[in-house]
């Protein structure tokens, strides 16, 4: 049994990303998000018989889903918890539809919340990793990304240059989001070199930016979104892939499990890198985005430096890609960072851009990306 | 009571053969009896085989570079009098990656694919960190 085309996205919010912590709790942005898609989608509470979450940085706790469904009180048939880091939003839309598909509910609530602020406990770390790489100051997620890139830069020559111009188009993109936390001013390749070197070679615009935030969406059957106010935006293909924790473990630093991951999508969906009308891959950090490109095939492998100095990333180029600004420029709201893209992929397709739409957008791919790429979700979603 | 305040290891019963040695300052890895593979980090199966007849054997030391970064703003608040500083990532002769710092080279002189060795930096009395230098 295949989910192609089983079931849709039919509704959606998102939270506009605030910089400081705000007086709101993640449970208080979850309920928020889950109101305004519930509605969203044209339905009531009590439609809602399916709940995936993800824990909240800030209010990190076990047993979460049932935290979050007493919070909503709702009763669901089928509810857990996507443990897949930045990965999980796209988990959830292919783990939902096999559970419509398996007859274990009808329509599931999907959301993520969470706020910048310091948190009552902090989830753990890896314990191989706080003895092995904690000493040496392999910390969290920006030495990762930075020994990814540099290897990158090593093997295929791929520039800073290039890897600012992923950041720089985004802006663009983001200038047209109202939403989005750096929207105000476009940039340009020598203010992301000129800003602060953090872990080089990354700097400072070529990473996330923490904040409060969360989203959500609702996935049912493809025949029941044909009542949704929305264009049913449906899952053709999701792949996914795992296989290390610590990146000095992986099995490789330059080709990441996009590859296998994005090649699923591909094949379920029967579709192909090029049918895309635009993609919104995980962007943690730049080099994040020219890693994922090459590996979901929509260039060789090390020609991704190249291929995203010659092409526009920006929504009116013509390669669109983050439409609405990536997370480098949207912000990071904990999990709910990998959520925009999936909601952003859904925008488009149900043609909600305000002035950032897509015209034709009909097909695009959408990536999410947990961990030191240790995570990797692709989907293929259609209208 | 030492002033170390970085992140310290805290071994296992399965790791602690590897911080031993350290302290003598030696590397060693384990080595999987049923397939050969050399194993790093400590475990209690091997990472091919699963098979749990594992031992401890020393290595050379000797490494290449993998990859690096240059921290130029520390990545812990224990580590802001070191930046700029070296996390790196060291693939030994015998083939395993192990995470470390690179020292006793200035920043601007790093370079994938250099030779390094294995140096030890006794942190505490009881812990002893495997960090690289170059090979000359």
């Amino acid at each position: 049994m295949s989910i192609k085309g089983k079931a849709a996205i039919s509704g959606f919010a998102e939270m506009a990303p605030q910089k400081g912590a705000g007086d709101i709790t993640p449970l208080g942005i979850i309920a928020n998000m889950a109101r305004e898609a519930i509605a969203d989608a044209g339905l009531e509470k009590n439609d809602i018989d399916g709940l995936l979450t993800g824990w909240a940085l800030s209010d990190y706790s076990v047993l979460f889903p049932s935290v979050v469904a007493d919070y909503l009180q709702i009763q669901p048939k089928y509810f857990n918890q996507v443990e897949l880091g930045g990965a999980s939003a796209a988990g959830m839309v292919w783990r939902a539809a096999a559970a419509i598909a398996a007859g274990m509910c009808n329509t599931v609530l999907c959301v993520l919340g969470d706020r910048r602020a310091r948190a009552r406990q902090m989830p753990p770390f890896p314990s191989i990793e706080a003895e092995f790489d904690a000493p040496y100051g392999l910390i969290a997620a920006n030495p990762g990304y930075a020994l990814i890139a540099q290897r990158h830069k090593h093997e295929y020559g791929t520039t800073a240059e290039q890897m600012a111009k992923v950041a720089v188009d985004q802006r663009k993109s983001a200038c047209k989001n109202p939403s989005a936390l750096f929207g105000s001013k476009e940039i340009e390749i020598d203010d992301v070199l000129n800003s602060r070197m953090i872990v080089d070679p990354l700097h400072l615009l070529e990473i996330v930016s923490p904040c409060t935030g969360g989203g959500a969406f609702i996935v049912t059957s493809t025949e029941r979104a044909k009542d949704s106010p929305n264009k049913p935006v449906v899952l053709l293909g999701a792949g996914e892939a795992g296989g290390h924790s610590s990146i000095t473990h992986a099995r490789s630093l330059t080709t990441s499990l996009v590859k296998p991951a994005a090649e699923a999508a591909f094949r379920m969906s029967e579709a192909t890198p090029q049918d895309m009308d635009f993609v919104q891959p995980y962007d943690c950090y730049t080099i994040t985005v020219i890693v994922s490109l090459e590996d979901a095939g929509f260039c060789e492998k090390g020609e991704g430096g190249r291929f995203v100095e010659e092409h526009d990333l920006s929504y009116s180029g013509d390669f669109p890609c983050n439409t609405h600004g990536g997370q480098l420029s949207f912000g990071q709201p904990g999990l709910a960072g990998g959520m925009s893209h999936v909601i952003e992929g859904a925008r488009q397709l149900m043609g909600r851009g305000g002035e950032r739409q897509l015209k034709d957008a009909s097909i695009g791919y959408v990536n999410g990306n947990g961990g030191i790429m240790a995570e990797q979700c692709s989907l293929v979603l259609s209208v | 009571m030492s002033d170390y305040t970085k992140p310290l290891p805290y071994p296992n019963g399965v790791s602690q053969p590897f911080w031993d040695a350290a302290k003598r300052h030696e590397l060693h890895i384990q080595h999987c009896n049923a397939c050969g593979t050399p194993i790093f980090y400590p475990r209690e199966a091997c990472s091919q085989c699963l098979s749990p007849d594992l031992i401890w054997i020393p290595v050379s030391g000797k490494g290449t570079l993998y990859s690096y970064t240059i921290a130029q703003a520390p990545t812990h608040p224990a580590f802001a009098e070191d930046v700029p500083y070296v996390i790196a990532i060291v693939e030994l002769e015998e083939g395993p990656r192990i995470t470390t710092n690179l020292v006793g080279c200035s920043p601007d002189q790093v370079t994938i694919g250099m030779p390094v060795m294995a140096s030890f930096e006794e942190v505490t009395p009881e812990v002893t960190l495997v960090k690289f230098r170059p090979d000359q």
